[in-house]
Formats: structure tokens, C-alpha cells, sequence
């Protein structure tokens, strides 16, 4: 993951495949952002190729750290796939979620 | 001759073979013949199940492995995953999976947790064996997905 950190905002590009062998990495990344008062993050997740339940587990741990410091965290660039994920989980209505796909069905 | 083609693969139960057993996986699906979408389902389905028993199965053995066995039919794919090493007999253990019941399995689906909700989504059928370790059967149907959407749009 490549990380853009500028005053109180953060931007995060996570690619790959986040697995369980991948998820302890990108947790202990993600833990290494300085969670400022009203921090806005984003995570770009174009490059994700694959994801699951260890995956969802290290997003939604960061997305409770950032909020519960009166910050936002925000999900740019999901396929279809991955938004789906997030869906049936019901994740998708709690978190922040922009997918890839601009306009279309 | 059996109906079904059995192919069986045993994994060291650590985190970076879980990867691996879904790259077969994946690639027995498009042997039957899945679609791109059913696949991705199933690759993340096995994979829940195959890290379950990684990381519940041998705590503090690193000797471990996980058998995952897949039988191919024409119209569908079975794959059990099991946290003891043993290789197992498919059809005796099919057998001896019970339905799926949550009040039983608390345990389970704590340990799972998201794991075991995103299987029971993704998969058609769902079965787990409390015995000797734990053993998940899974069955996806190809096609079936599919067909109950176009019902849905005609009727609708």
C-alpha cells in the first residue's frame, strides 16, 4: 500500500490480494497512520484483485479507529465485485462507498 | 466409473498456502465450467473455509495440514475443507456432514465470524461436521444463480 499523508487528510492505495497471508500487512500499515482529530482518509482500492472476510476485518477495524476520533473514512474506486462484498455484508450501508463504475447501471 | 472427478489438495495449514488452494480452485471451477462471477464466489468461499481451519485448527502446531477435497460433476462442484490432515474418504464423510445449524455451531460461527456468513451467501449448500476437528461441505451449482435472476426479471 502506498500512502499520501497531508495535514488531516490521508490517502491510502491499497492493490493486490488481501488475504489472510495479506491482511496482517496492510493492518500493520494502516495502524501506522497517525489517527488525527477529524483525520479524513481515503482508501483507493482500484488494484484490489481479491478480498475477503480478513480483508473486510482490517478495513473495518481502521474505518472504527478513525471514526471513533471524530474522523471519516472514505472507499474510492471498488469494482463491482468488491462493492458487492461490502453489500452483503452490510457494510455497504454503514461505510462511505464510491465504486468505479461513473454513472452506467 | 464414479460421477464425479476427485481431485484432493493438502496444504500446510499457514496463511501464504491459502492463495494457493484458491488459484486450484479457481481454475477446477472453470474446468466445470462457472462463470467468471461464480467463481470469484467460489474462490472466496473456499478461501473462508480454508483459513478458518488454518488459523483455528492448529494452534500452536505448526505441523498442521488442511485437506481440501473438490468433486467435479457435470452440473456442480463439492468441496469439503477439513482442519485435521487426515485425508478423507468423500463420499463416507459427505455422508456424516449434518445440515448446518446455528444454534449448534455458535461456536463456529463466532470463531468464523464474517467467514462463515459470506460462505453460507455465496454457496448454494452449506454443511459442517463437528468431529475430529472441523470439516465444511459446500456445494455450488453452475448456472443456478444465474437462472433464478432471469426468473426474477420476467416476472417482475
Amino acid at each position: 500500500m502506498v500512502l499520501k499523508e497531508e495535514d488531516n487528510f490521508v490517502k491510502g492505495y491499497i492493490s493486490g490480494e488481501i488475504d489472510a497471508f495479506t491482511a496482517p500487512i496492510l493492518r500493520e500499515k494502516l495502524s501506522a497512520i497517525d489517527l488525527k482529530d477529524g483525520l479524513q482518509a481515503e482508501l483507493n482500492m482500484t488494484e484490489v484483485s481479491y478480498m475477503d472476510s480478513t480483508g473486510l476485518g482490517v478495513i473495518v477495524a481502521f474505518f472504527k479507529n478513525v471514526n471513533a476520533n471524530n474522523g471519516h473514512v472514505k472507499l474510492t474506486g471498488l469494482s463491482a465485485r468488491l462493492k458487492r462484498l461490502f453489500d452483503i455484508t452490510g457494510l455497504g450501508e454503514i461505510m462511505d462507498i464510491e465504486t468505479d463504475d461513473k454513472g452506467g447501471n | 466409473m464414479r460421477p464425479f472427478d476427485y481431485v484432493e489438495i493438502r496444504v500446510p495449514a499457514k496463511p501464504q498456502y491459502v492463495g494457493v488452494a484458491r488459484l486450484t480452485i479457481s481454475g477446477l471451477a472453470s474446468r466445470v465450467g462457472f462463470t467468471y462471477d461464480d467463481i470469484e464466489d467460489l474462490k472466496i468461499a473456499s478461501s473462508e473455509a480454508i483459513t478458518n481451519a488454518v488459523q483455528h485448527a492448529y494452534a500452536g502446531d505448526d505441523e498442521g495440514e488442511v485437506v481440501v477435497g473438490c468433486a467435479l460433476y457435470e452440473d456442480r462442484i463439492e468441496i469439503m475443507v477439513a482442519d485435521h490432515g487426515k485425508s478423507f474418504n468423500f463420499e463416507e464423510t459427505k455422508a456424516k456432514v449434518g445440515p448446518y445449524h446455528e444454534q449448534q455451531e455458535v461456536e463456529f460461527l463466532r470463531e468464523g465470524g464474517l467467514g462463515l456468513y459470506l460462505i453460507e451467501t455465496l454457496m448454494d449448500e452449506v454443511k459442517v461436521h463437528h468431529q475430529e476437528g472441523v470439516t465444511v461441505f459446500m456445494t455450488k451449482y453452475v448456472g443456478k444463480e444465474q437462472v433464478e435472476e432471469n426468473v426474477e426479471t420476467i416476472s417482475s
